[in-house]
């Protein structure tokens, strides 16, 4: 640190910079402290425990200094393709993100399309939100039959699984938003004499982006639930399937690596959709 | 000759869950051009629904408004509306608030160029070409207010119609913005009506006040003329007997003849 600051100070050649820099380094090192430390810490207690636990000759389940012994070829090399399902553990999630982001990107637009369409028409609200209702306690791997048969095929199946599943909250939310246009917006586009069009897309989509987003985040973190379950039925690539088939070899370790990966790649997905929400709809957040 | 505005005969029943709900009837009044009229009357008499009723998002029951002699049927740019809160959008800044409208309203007249210079020219007229980035959020509830107007004028309207655009606001912030919608009236000569529940900002700025009576089934109670020379300053006022006496007027029809309903009252 004392280098580091030591150069910036001959950088910039002032005197009072090093007193300048002091309330950033010491607002860096409080984030630090309040923010990385807990989490790093509680995560050092888990794993010490599940070390212990899971030491003794009976443990059904290996204690993680085995489960990185076990699966160091495929921590660290993430990118083998021998052929076939042989492949590392990259290639598996991109084929399930690569399934992910067809059917979410499906269900994200005839989501947001239903959305706007039961928000707006109280007929088609009357009219579809109690069938929606229903459809969506219908949990996601009860449509995979349906959709094999449908389909014949696995990738679409799982697609459309996918896109069954994460569109409710998607159309749900939206049209949550449409109707919870304040009233006064609405009457400034009266006013204005906006047309159907503009006010479609300056007054009714902004106001209902952040309802939408938290459709959007709700969904995408469905779809991962749920591409997960439907691989392991419909095999192929995909890292439900690694999951599978590490079982049927009794593979402990790459199970638990692999958990380890879905959970990583969940969370991203869900900040990804958080983060490009709040930069499309950041107004609402003051 | 017929009023620039008039009120013929308007009364309004809302068809509510609980049956019909009379809430105006026999409402007449007629508005010269370039005058200032207060609207007062306790919370819940229907001040708001006359208003919408005169910017087209409401269509009376019964009779009607004219406007120099047309009969207003719909919302429209020539009636713009500055309402008391929620009114601006917050995903566009300052600027592009009052930039939609001039767009809107001026597309077809004016070059991009003089657009933006009549954005700019409106903002500076309530004083806030100082924040034309800001987002609403990011700016106070006074500023709001003046962006409200800024966008409302920049309309052009042949009516402005102010729904207690202050009643949300603090004591001094309210002051200079009556100080301020009494400059620009001084300058522009607008048509304004603007409702009010404070006795003072109604003697002050307008040319006449009309006192409703309580709900259900509100009109107009008493209309008084104000007589006091512009400018008007609100310091001199304060000890003028004109100013007392209209003051007094309105506290008599509000609180002697016309108490708040027992429900508002608490
Ligand atoms: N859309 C509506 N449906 C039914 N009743 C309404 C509606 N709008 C207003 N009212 C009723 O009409 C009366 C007058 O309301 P409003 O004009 O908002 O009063 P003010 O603005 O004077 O406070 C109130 O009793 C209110 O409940
Ligand atoms: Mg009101």
């Amino acid at each position: 640190m004392a280098i580091k600051a030591d150069v910036l100070k001959m950088d910039l050649g002032s005197e009072g910079f090093l007193a300048a820099l002091m309330p950033r380094v010491l607002g860096g090192l409080r984030y630090v402290a309040t923010r990385v430390l807990p989490p790093v810490m509680f995560l050092a207690l888990i794993i010490g425990v599940w070390e212990i636990a899971c030491s003794g000759p009976d443990a059904t389940l290996p204690p993680p200094s085995v489960v990185i012994e076990d699966t160091w070829v495929l921590i660290s090399d993430p990118f083998f393709d021998k052929g076939n399902l042989d492949k590392g553990l990259f290639w598996h999630l991109a084929s399930s993100l690569k399934r992910v982001a067809i059917g979410f990107a499906l269900a994200a637009s005839i989501g947001i399309a239903l959305g706007v369409l039961i928000g707006q028409s109280t007929l088609a609200f009357r009219g579809l939100d109690p069938i929606f209702q229903v459809l969506r306690t219908v949990p996601p791997l009860a449509w995979l039959p349906l959709s094999l048969a449908a389909f014949r095929n696995a990738d679409p199946s799982a697609i459309f699984v996918i896109a069954i599943t994460a569109i409710w909250p998607i159309i749900l939310n939206t049209a949550v938003g449409i109707r919870n246009i304040p009233q006064d917006y609405r009457n400034v586009a009266q006013v204005l004499r906006l047309n159907g069009f503009e006010y479609f897309f300056k007054v009714m989509l902004p106001a209902t982006v952040p309802f939408m987003f938290t459709g959007l985040k709700i969904g995408i973190g469905l779809s991962w639930l749920a591409i997960v379950a439907a691989e392991m039925l419909i095999g192929g690539v995909g890292i439900g399937f690694f999951i599978w088939d590490a079982w049927n070899s009794s593979l402990i370790s790459e199970i638990i690596l692999a958990l380890i990966y879905v959970g990583l790649v969940g969370f991203m997905l869900d900040r990804l959709i958080a983060f490009i929400g709040n930069r499309i709809g950041g107004y609402a957040q003051q | 000759m017929s009023a620039y505005l008039s009120f013929e005969n308007v009364g309004m029943i809302f068809k509510g869950a609980n049956g019909p709900f009379i809430a105006l009837r026999d409402i007449e009044l007629k508005i010269e051009r370039g005058e200032f009229v207060a609207l007062i009357g306790h919370s819940g008499c229907g001040k708001s629904t006359l208003l919408n009723i005169v910017a087209g998002l409401l269509r009376a029951t019964t009779g009607g408004v004219l406007l120099q002699g047309k009969e207003v049927s719909e919302p429209g740019p020539d009636r713009a509306v500055v309402f008391q809160n929620h009114s601006l959008l917050p995903w566009l800044s300052v600027y592009d608030n009052v930039r939609l409208a001039v767009d809107k309203v001026h597309g077809r007249t004016k070059t991009s160029a003089e657009r933006d210079e009549w954005t700019r020219h409106n903002l500076a007229l309530v004083g806030m070409d100082h924040a034309l980035e800001k987002r609403p959020q990011e700016i106070s509830g006074g500023m709001k207010q003046r962006v409200g107007i800024a966008r409302a004028l920049a309309m052009e309207p042949k009516v402005l119609l102010l729904d207690e655009p202050f009643g949300a606001l603090d004591a001094l912030t309210r002051a200079t913005l009556q100080d301020t919608v009494m400059e620009l009236q001084a300058k522009l000569k607008n048509t304004v009506i603007m409702i009010t529940h404070d006795v003072d900002e109604a003697v002050l700025l307008s040319d006449r006040v009309v006192m409703m009576t309580n709900g259900p089934a509100a009109t107009i109670g008493e209309v008084m003329e104000v007589k006091l020379p512009r400018p008007r300053n609100r310091l001199q006022l304060a000890s003028d007997p004109e100013y007392n006496r209209c003051r007094q007027q309105i506290l008599e029809f509000l609180y002697a003849r016309h108490r708040a309903p027992a429900a508002h009252a608490a």
